[in-house]
């Protein structure tokens, strides 16, 4: 703050008791001039950062459409083939044309389902301690891990369940266990997610509940809970749609196949990203590369519809404070 | 919906008539039910503390035996040979790559990422915030493999000019100095990792710019400040923590960022001269494990890779322990 204030000392430069026109001046005018001066270098200050801001914008702004473009552009008419929506890989090498990515997208649905289906329980419990029972040390500690849990690498993650699942149990590498590890990536966004809307779950909600003799669990199952569930199914939604893309645990865990295949637990599994990945040695046949774009716009239409939907909830149904 | 503001349970501020809101223990009636749920939650909680201890401890006992036996220093060996009878690994190259990389992406990202959330939240008319900043979560929606697959065919191509331009220009000085590759050098990944977490600052700066108390900002401008004055004495200092972290934050994610990595990074051949060029290739940790996922033959070799995870698990864990450090202690600063 003292900075802009030291600034405008040429404002104040008249001193009380100094002549205020200088003698046989005109009166004001050189005053004015000397004034205008340290004003100009600020104002164009200003008028710089202006630019620059609006320019940042406009920067981060470029890749964005870029990539956009380039994805819809390019991987567009794979999805109006008709084969695409019905079809697997079976028998397409890299130098044929299209073949269908529905093994895919129903591995990937498959695959972030049952990772929602462990995470999400844990995360919403794990939120509700932190927010409803939590206090002192173990909160803390939670927190801290859960902080550390958000940062933890997808390829650590997957690491660590290979250690365990492979390694350590001797089992094999499966869908199941790219699942585990996406459960770990999962479970923080869900439970920081969470945690923000019970906290804005009004107090006088649980008084008024208590006061009423109701017992705390079902306090927070029918009050709490229940008042902010459109902001949890928010959350969980845009941790799927986060998870949805991961890939480098499914290239540690979850190797891809061509075929059909609904079974999680034995074998490879097919899923979005890795059908782009395995045309990634031959993208400058042009086969490839349109089954490569095409996979990407399928698989950014899923998380941005995830992403659209969880912001719909979010809008209509938030708590009101 | 931030997941890293470091909120806490232990944040919650005294209602109105300053006592605590009525939580915790004292409001449990110790009936079956809340011990039953009340349980299932720390358990919950607690399953979260093990896994991530369990994370350590697994990668720490199997990268063991690999380090025992492994016959070259582990951290200062540009050699992978993991295999064999005599296993020989060192970590140098992909330290320097992802360290590099990393910082180049901090470097671009960070004052940009700060940029755009002044100019989110102080510059942009009313009506462009909200779509502004949809806009700038969106690039953090794109699945980082398709950033990947962008880099490789369509950014390469153009930033090849670019590398050209540099090098002839600057290319005297070792860090640019010329080394024949183009398309995935540290250089290239460290722009590409950067357009990946700019979201990630752009989101967390915005929110800590955006609680600047508006008696700090008036204060500013009724003494006659510019706006761009009014930001350097009052929303920038106020939001100079959440920077800090938010810029920690994004750097955990550029260190561990893998398949976009993967996608774009020139391998070196074996025993490749060492070179200080930020135009030199080279994997990362994250993408020479991801590279050879399929090679788990043995304990041995996947003890290497695990080794080398774990380096990598250390690194983002001091990164992003720094992060909630400086918010905790903002948190302290501002109640």
């Amino acid at each position: 703050m003292s900075t802009a204030t030291d600034r405008r000392v040429p404002d104040d430069q008249v001193a009380p008791g100094e002549p205020v026109t200088p003698p046989g001046g005109r009166p004001g005018r050189d005053a004015l001039s000397e004034m205008s001066h340290p004003h100009r270098g600020r104002m164009a200050k200003d008028v710089v950062a202006r630019i620059v801001m609006w320019a940042a914008f406009a920067l981060a702004m470029v890749p964005l459409v870029w990539i956009l473009g380039t994805v819809i552009g390019k991987g567009f008419h794979m999805l109006t083939t008709a084969t695409w929506w019905t079809g697997n890989q079976r028998n397409i090498n890299s130098d044929d044309f299209g073949g269908g990515a529905r093994h895919a997208i129903e591995g990937t649905l498959t695959m972030v389902g049952f990772t929602a289906l462990i995470a999400v329980p844990i995360g919403i419990l794990t939120a509700v301690y932190l927010v409803e029972y939590g206090r002192g040390r173990l909160a803390k500690a939670i927190s801290f891990t859960v902080d550390i849990l958000s940062g933890v690498p997808s390829i650590v993650a997957a690491l660590f369940i290979y250690a365990v699942w492979v390694t350590t149990f001797g089992l094999g590498r499966s869908g199941f266990a790219a699942a585990l590890a996406l459960v770990l990536l999962m479970i923080p966004v869900v439970v920081r997610s969470t945690e923000e809307m019970l906290k804005l779950v009004p107090n006088e909600l649980r008084e008024a509940a208590y006061a009423l003799g109701v017992p705390k669990w079902v306090t927070v199952v029918k009050v709490v809970l229940r008042t902010a569930f459109s902001g949890i199914v928010t959350g969980v939604l845009l941790g799927i749609a986060r998870v949805m893309g991961e890939t480098a645990p499914l290239l540690i865990l979850a190797p891809y196949t061509k075929n059909f295949q609904r079974d999680l637990f034995n074998g490879n599994f097919p899923t979005l990203p890795m059908m782009i990945n395995q045309d990634r040695g031959d993208f400058a046949l042009s086969t490839a590369a349109e089954r490569m774009w095409g996979a990407a716009l399928t698989l950014i239409i899923l998380v941005l519809l995830l992403n659209v939907i969880g912001r719909v909830i979010a809008h209509f149904g938030s708590v009101k404070k | 919906m931030s997941t890293v503001t470091g909120v806490s349970a232990a944040d919650q501020a005294p209602g109105p008539d300053g006592k605590q809101p009525l939580q915790g223990d004292r409001a449990s009636t110790g009936r079956f039910g809340d011990r039953l749920f009340g349980g299932a939650a720390t358990v919950s909680g607690v399953v979260v503390i093990a896994l991530v201890s369990l994370i350590a401890v697994f990668l720490v006992v199997q990268a063991v035996p690999a380090l025992m036996n492994n016959s070259e220093s582990f951290f200062t060996s540009r050699v992978w040979a993991p295999g064999g009878e005599k296993p020989a690994f060192g970590i140098l190259e992909f330290l320097w790559t992802t360290v590099t990389a990393s910082t180049i992406a901090m470097l671009v990202a960070v004052p940009v990422g700060v940029a755009v959330a002044l100019f989110i939240t102080q510059y942009a008319p009313t009506w462009m915030r909200r779509p502004a900043a949809g806009l700038v979560d969106l690039l953090a929606a794109v699945p980082s493999i398709v950033y990947g697959l962008w880099g490789l065919i369509a950014f390469a191509p153009v930033f090849k000019p670019v590398q050209g331009w540099i090098e002839s220009a600057l290319g005297w000085f070792p860090l640019f100095a010329p080394t024949g590759i183009s398309g995935g050098t540290i250089f290239f990944i460290g722009i590409v990792l950067a357009i990946m977490v700019l979201p990630i600052v752009t989101a967390l700066s915005r929110e800590v710019f955006d609680q600047t108390p508006i008696a700090h900002k008036e204060g500013a401008l009724a003494l006659g400040a510019t706006q761009w004055e009014m930001i350097r004495t009052a929303v920038l200092p106020f939001g100079r923590p959440g920077v800090i972290s938010a810029s920690m934050l994004a750097l955990g994610r550029a260190l561990g960022e893998t398949i976009a990595v993967t996608f774009l990074v020139s391998a070196l051949s074996d025993g490749s001269p060492w070179t200080w060029s930020l135009f030199n290739g080279g994997e990362t940790f994250a993408s020479k494990i991801a590279n050879n996922a399929a090679e788990f033959s043995n304990p041995g070799k996947t003890g290497a890779y695990i080794a080398a995870g774990l380096v990598l698990f250390v690194l983002t864990f001091v990164v992003n322990s720094i992060a909630r450090v400086v918010i905790e202690r903002r948190k302290a600063f501002t109640e």
